[in-house]
């Protein structure tokens, strides 16, 4: 094991697979001479030459459009998006090609292409740079979406997903670049649909998705230590394949479920996943399924309006205590108001 | 004025045309019919920029084309049945049911698709001319495009990024002087089209796209240029298209007198009278060649009309790559009920279209000439195609 920033396990990754696997390139906008915006790809131009390593112009939807075609015709490559709102200006190739093109061909070709693009809130960028948005992903069939939040996820999910036959939406957390995490050594592959148990409990689970698994941990820990609750929570690391087996076989145990995401409520990866819990372990349930989302607002800039629209752990404590029907009444209906700010309203 | 090809070659030009012509004029009329759903774009008056640009390319070369694709498949030898039973939604369809009229696709042929997204197939194109750059190949990819997708954010970024990194695409915009109802003049404040690419690093080239030797000269030295010199260039085809946009149309924005002096110029009789008057083909010969094509078309039409439907059950087949695959929740066909209930849903469909198709073999044959010739598009449509 070595300890390692969730960047450079990316940044490992990355490397590992260049050199194991000639058809691997890299694409993006200053991924090369600049070393990358969050210097995920630093020092790789310099190994691998500029035939492996590519600046692109700033051109989304063009330079994903050329990972569909060069992954058509035999190549893997691996396209850097800045971050997660430039990927809409790539959604045409995305949706309607990357997803598409293996179905709507009747099988002939694959598109075995990686889409890296970070997420989230925490730094002040506003609301053209800090959303969250892997419910837009999670919402088409024929792509894969992976969300990891720690540094070894990062590493063993990337190499997974260039390996892997199918399109991949990799969503990594600006919030998380720098956090460091244990990496196991040697050849570390994580694979796809394989929820990851961050923390086991038998009181209520909570399902963290990309940095929320990370918030949800440090909830827990306040659960246990100020209220007697264990919480289990559960990372699903990748939304599609989902490993809802896992998630289905917690809540069985507990039967209180809190899902924590930091996109927007509706429609999002909590409404579905309540949904399929919903239908898969109604009978299981004590209570309610209980969502925390981010604002149903434009990320603002000022930075406690910022705070204020994307969860944290008091958030998630007052969710998991109103599903266990612990709470004073005062507590539940704030965190279900805050849970669902501006739903309607 | 290009010299003519040797006589082998110039028949199979003629064939080829005449093939896509029949083939076209029997879709539309299998459309009237209801054996064809969804929307129809038709190459009729276009087939000169097909088969003159196709055959300047190697059989190791790519072509990428658009929503408007049943000759480019025809062109790169998909047998007419696969693309006919496309059109049917049947599974010996060369996409297998799963595309239509807009999606067919060959991998073996090399013919990478049409794209029902207008300026979608640009980045593609460049994407796999970087793969055949990247692996060292001398393969070229032609990619086609229509004059309106010279609009789209995608031409400017695709044109610019070709040329960047010297990739080894044709660009060919067949300019049928229409983006669906809006001429040319009406959408592009450039009309001189072959320039569009220069401010891009992209030259440009124009051949009449009604001649099917000067487009094949033209594209043949374009292609050549690229292989060689490694850099994209446009090619700018003028041409016109016989029929309406899509056989939803009822071509309000152009005038009769219009498209009957461009069908003057038809690409197919005109070849055809000279190579009469060249003496490379003999008298009877073009007749010959239209009763094999109708043949072809009329095997087709048996093969697609043969062909099943999918199965209900394959509806979920190949959204995935699932070999070797992990476990998880990929769709939510995951669940067996819930295969069953779309199965079930998909063969109640299944049922009432047969039963639609059977109602419209009775169509009086007016209305079904009527229908084909696009005079009355509008029934089965009411939004843009």
């Amino acid at each position: 094991m070595a300890q390692m920033r969730y960047r450079d396990a990316l940044g490992a990754a990355l490397r590992e697979e260049l050199s194991r696997d000639e058809r691997v390139l890299l694409m993006g906008e200053d991924i090369g001479v600049f070393g990358g915006a969050f210097k995920v790809t630093d020092g790789l131009l310099a190994e691998f030459g500029e035939r492996r390593v590519r600046d692109t112009p700033i051109s989304e939807n063009t330079i994903v459009g050329m990972g569909v075609g060069a992954a058509m015709t035999g190549l893997r490559p691996v396209v850097e998006l800045m971050t997660i709102n430039f990927s809409l200006l790539a959604f045409d190739q995305i949706v309607n090609h990357a997803a598409h093109i293996h179905y709507m061909f009747g099988g002939q070709a694959r598109v075995p292409l990686v889409v890296r693009m970070p997420q989230g809130a925490g730094h002040q960028l506003g609301p053209t740079h800090s959303h969250c948005l892997e419910a837009l992903f999670l919402h088409v069939p024929g792509l894969l979406v992976a969300v990891p939040a720690t540094a070894a996820d990062a590493k063993g999910l990337l190499k997974s997903a260039i390996r892997d036959e199918n399109p991949v939406i990799f969503i990594e957390h600006e919030a998380l670049y720098g956090v460091r995490g244990e990496v196991p050594d040697g050849e570390h592959l994580v694979p796809f649909g394989q929820a990851r148990i961050a923390r086991e409990g038998s009181h209520v689970t909570i399902v963290g998705i990309s940095r929320m698994a990370i918030t949800a941990e440090r909830a827990a820990d306040t659960l246990a230590a100020e209220h007697g609750v264990e919480a289990e929570v559960i990372d699903p690391r990748t939304l599609r394949p989902l490993d809802l087996d896992t998630i289905l076989a917690s809540v069985r145990k507990t039967n209180r479920c809190v899902i924590v995401e930091e996109g927007w409520p509706h429609g999002g990866v909590g409404a579905n996943l309540a949904a399929l819990i919903g239908e898969q372990a109604f009978d299981d349930l004590d209570a309610p399924v209980e969502r925390v989302a981010g604002a149903d607002v434009p990320m603002p800039y000022s930075k406690p309006l910022e705070d204020i629209a994307y969860p944290h752990e008091p958030q998630i404590v007052r969710a998991a205590l109103a599903a266990l029907g612990r709470d004073p009444s005062i507590l539940a209906a704030a965190g279900r108001a805050e849970a669902r700010a501006g739903d309607g309203r | 004025m290009a010299s003519l090809p040797q006589p082998d070659v110039a028949r199979e030009w003629l064939a080829t045309m005449t093939l896509i012509r029949r083939f076209e004029e029997r879709a539309g009329e299998m459309y009237a019919r209801a054996k064809v759903g969804g929307f129809l774009h038709l190459s009729i008056g276009e087939e000169a920029t097909i088969v003159g640009s196709a055959r300047a390319l190697r059989e190791s070369d790519y072509l990428i084309s658009t929503y408007r694709s049943h000759g480019h498949a025809l062109v790169r030898g998909t047998p007419p049945g696969n693309v006919m039973a496309e059109l049917f939604g049947r599974v010996d369809g060369c996409s297998r049911g799963r595309g239509g009229s807009m999606h067919m696709f060959d991998m073996e042929r090399r013919f990478m698709g049409g794209y029902g997204i207008v300026g979608g197939n640009l980045p593609i194109a460049a994407g796999i001319a970087l793969a055949s750059d990247y692996q060292g190949t001398e393969d070229v990819t032609l990619c086609t495009l229509g004059d309106g997708a010279s609009n789209q954010g995608t031409f400017g970024e695709t044109l610019n990024l070709a040329a960047l990194w010297r990739l080894p695409v044709v660009f060919m915009v067949t300019n049928n002087q229409f983006g669906m109802g809006t001429a040319l003049r009406r959408h592009s404040a450039v009309t001189d089209l072959q320039r569009k690419g220069e401010s891009l690093g992209v030259p440009g080239m124009r051949c009449d796209g009604m001649d099917v030797v000067e487009t094949h000269a033209v594209l043949a030295e374009a292609v050549q240029r690229v292989r060689e010199e490694r850099r994209p260039l446009l090619v700018e085809a003028v041409t016109y298209r016989f029929r309406g946009h899509s056989m939803a149309d009822p071509e309000q924005y152009r005038s009769k007198e219009e498209v009957a002096t461009w069908r003057e110029r038809d690409p197919i009789s005109s070849f055809g009278a000279l190579l009469l008057r060249e003496g490379v083909i003999e008298d009877g010969e073009i007749e010959r060649i239209d009763t094999e094509a109708m043949a072809q078309v009329d095997e087709a039409v048996a093969f697609a009309e043969a062909s099943p439907f999918p199965a209900p059950e394959s509806l979920y087949d190949d959204v995935y790559v699932l070999d070797g695959q992990v476990p998880g929740w990929y769709s939510t066909a995951t669940a067996n009920a819930r295969i069953e209930l779309d199965a079930a849903a998909a063969e109640v469909k299944s049922g009432q279209r047969k039963a639609l198709a059977a109602s419209n073999d009775e169509i009086p044959q007016q209305l079904t000439s009527a229908l084909a010739a696009g005079e009355d598009g509008g029934e089965r449509h009411e939004g843009p195609a």
